[in-house]
């Protein structure tokens, strides 16, 4: 059953320098008990992408298309229904725990605060939800009472998640939820995400610039670069056989350890991400791509199928059957 | 002892904490950086791998032990130390933060030249720097101030910074880590460049095994301030002894380890580190029963390293399998 889906999903932002395109035209859907990666670079629309799911963006921000949560619109939905949806419909996981927190509040009371605001129990029974969401996220109930500086940054990830699961959300956005963390503790919270996956049938939206964890984490993954969704299919096949230059590159600056292929020779691509406020004619990858040819000067390639339903990429050498990579 | 190598042995560094404790932040490492060779020094965040980076550059002091370039002992008087560090420079995790921003990239470079008193065709030596670091042309980007740089660019100027003065060792601490992931291979791959066209060695410190993978040629792991497993990559990575190496491995994607095991806690603060091996709490051998022959020795004795020269590995259990 699809959970959420975007339609067409537009962002734009205006600053000083015009009209910043941020996310251009996204389509995108994900299943209850599923988990649906994004991967891109900073700078390529997938937290904005996020944040435009609970209408977290600055007014400046002009947002069209449609964002259904179980097949209601959120983007046209009125205020108090949408403060409904916020926590108890879909909740987000961001990065950077340390700054997601109040800093002078203890943990207990900032989990127990989604619960008290949605008034489903009196605050002594808030706090005693909050001591069992900290259990099962695997820290001792009696962390509730410490500050966030007195806990490690996987302790605090891991606060983080259990604010997320107040109010049973449906659906949860992990933005970047475990980049910040080292391999070990990554691994732990990693195993804890997808295990609320399985048994509770919440849906999951993961954003990670790292390919590799979205394809072992992960059903379907999508790529974007610059606000646009470039490849999408089985997250291990983008990972192992990406059908677009820009998830190769992107997969081969995590190598496999054991991969001869990549021993000795780091991967990654020549110059940088495009400024979104400048980006080039035709196809928006063209500047940093080996493979382009000459239409991709001129025309922008469409995300559709290639290999079969399951996977679409869009990219005109790609869609043509040739090799994304030299 | 060859010419250029930068060796610590027995390295210690500790830190005295409110309330008396101390904090053992380095606690006797073995580790040895050769010119022409990239090594990695792999380990979580607390391990001490930043601190024994520091020590090596002579920017902390360490309370035991000795830190040799070449075979001679670093000595710490600030005229010992400014030699040394034109010889061994550092290469910091954010470029952002490294560079001042009212610095032109001209002067972030040539300031190395002016500390050491190198006035000779300054704009020749910086061009040079500037273009070994993959800015080319040089000359369009002398006037730039770092804002106008992307991440990449920065971090290539700060690695120009490092090179004007024409080392024999780079010290990279997270050189990658703040860099968007299809930027990092760029600069990666600059390191090798510079090993194989220059005899340039590096020793460059990480949390990321890929990267270990892709540009070094040896490894060192460390666990709360000891190396705990050391040798070539190709082996460490593929065939990981120690049980901490293999856990980190195994819960890597596509893992030549194949069932993930994955270690419950955090490390422990360095000024509480557990007696007998500094592991055991964690250790899954022990935990299973796998190192019930060698328990005793896990619960009384720190492991040293130990093991043919090329693969070092501080672990009673793995000891104990060698004699066998």
């Amino acid at each position: 059953m699809t959970l959420l889906e975007f339609e067409d999903l537009r962002v734009t932002y205006t600053g000083s320098r015009g009209r910043i395109p941020a996310v251009r035209g996204v389509d995108l859907a994900v299943d209850a008990g599923e988990i649906l990666g994004i991967a891109g670079e900073s700078g390529c629309g997938k937290s904005t992408l996020a944040m435009a799911v609970l209408r977290l963006l600055p007014r400046s921000a002009e947002v069209t298309g449609r964002i259904l949560l179980d097949g209601e619109d959120l983007l046209t939905m009125g205020w108090g229904r949408l403060r409904a949806v916020r926590w108890t419909g879909a909740s987000i996981v961001f990065q950077g725990a340390m700054h997601s927190l109040n800093a002078v509040h203890r943990v207990g009371r900032q989990v127990a605060e989604p619960i008290l605001v949605h008034g489903e129990a009196s605050p002594a029974k808030a706090a005693a939800r909050a001591e069992e969401l900290l259990e099962r996220v695997g820290l001792p109930p009696s962390r509730a009472r410490s500050y966030p500086h007195e806990l490690s940054g996987g302790q605090r990830q891991r606060v983080m998640i259990a604010m997320a699961l107040a109010c049973d959300p449906d659906l949860i956005i992990a933005d970047e939820a475990t980049t910040a963390l080292d391999v070990m503790v990554q691994a732990q919270v990693l195993e804890l995400l997808t295990g609320l996956v399985a048994e509770r049938g919440v849906g999951m939206v993961m954003i990670s610039h790292d390919l590799s964890v979205l394809s072992a984490v992960c059903g379907t993954a999508a790529v974007m670069y610059a606000g646009r969704i470039v490849e999408r299919g089985p997250a291990h096949e983008v990972f192992a056989q990406a059908r677009h230059p820009y998830s190769a590159a992107l997969g081969a600056a995590f190598p496999v350890i054991g991969d001869p292929a990549s021993r000795g020779r780091p991967g990654g691509l020549a110059g940088d991400p495009p400024d979104p406020a400048r980006l080039p004619e035709g196809c928006s990858f063209r500047p940093r791509c080996a493979v382009a040819v000459e239409r991709c000067g001129s025309e922008s390639p469409e995300l559709v199928a290639v290999q079969g339903a399951e996977r679409s990429s869009a990219c005109f050498v790609a869609q043509e059957g040739g090799p994304v990579v030299l | 002892m060859a010419e250029g190598v930068l060796s610590a042995r027995g390295l210690r560094v500790e830190f005295g904490l409110p309330g008396g404790r101390v904090a053992r932040a380095v606690d006797g490492v073995d580790l040895d950086v050769a010119p022409g060779e990239i090594v990695a020094l792999a380990g979580e965040s607390g391990c001490g791998k930043t601190t024994l980076a520091r020590a090596l550059l002579g920017l902390e002091r360490p309370t035991g032990g000795s830190v040799s370039f070449g075979g001679e002992p670093l000595r710490f008087s600030s005229r010992a130390l400014k030699a040394y560090r034109r010889r061994v420079q550092l290469v910091l995790q954010d470029p952002t933060g490294a560079l001042n921003p009212r610095h032109t990239v001209y002067d972030a470079v040539a300031e190395g030249l002016r500390i050491h008193g190198i006035a000779d065709d300054e704009p020749g030596r910086v061009a040079e720097a500037l273009s070994r670091a993959g800015l080319r042309p040089p000359e369009q980007f002398f006037l730039a101030y770092p804002h106008e740089l992307s991440g990449g660019q920065r971090q290539r100027v700060v690695i120009a910074g490092a090179l004007v003065l024409e080392p024999d060792l780079l010290v990279a601490d997270e050189p990658v880590a703040s860099l968007d992931a299809s930027v990092r291979g760029e600069i990666l791959s600059l390191l090798l460049r510079f090993k194989e066209d220059a005899g340039l060695g590096a020793l460059v410190i990480t949390h990321d095994l890929g990267l270990a993978w892709s540009i070094a040629d040896r490894i060192a792991i460390m666990y709360l301030g000891r190396v705990v497993e050391q040798g070539p990559v190709e082996e460490v990575l593929t065939a990981p002894r120690h049980p901490y190496t293999r856990a980190l491995v195994s819960v890597l994607p596509d893992s030549p380890v194949a069932e993930p095991i994955v270690l419950a806690g955090e490390l422990p603060d360095a000024s509480r580190i557990p007696g007998g091996c500094r592991f055991r709490p964690r250790c899954p051998a022990y935990a299973s029963g796998e190192a019930a022959a060698v328990r005793e020795r896990c619960e009384g004795e720190d492991p040293v390293l130990a093991g043919p020269e090329s693969l070092r590995v501080a672990c009673h259990l793995v000891h104990a399998r060698m004699v066998a």
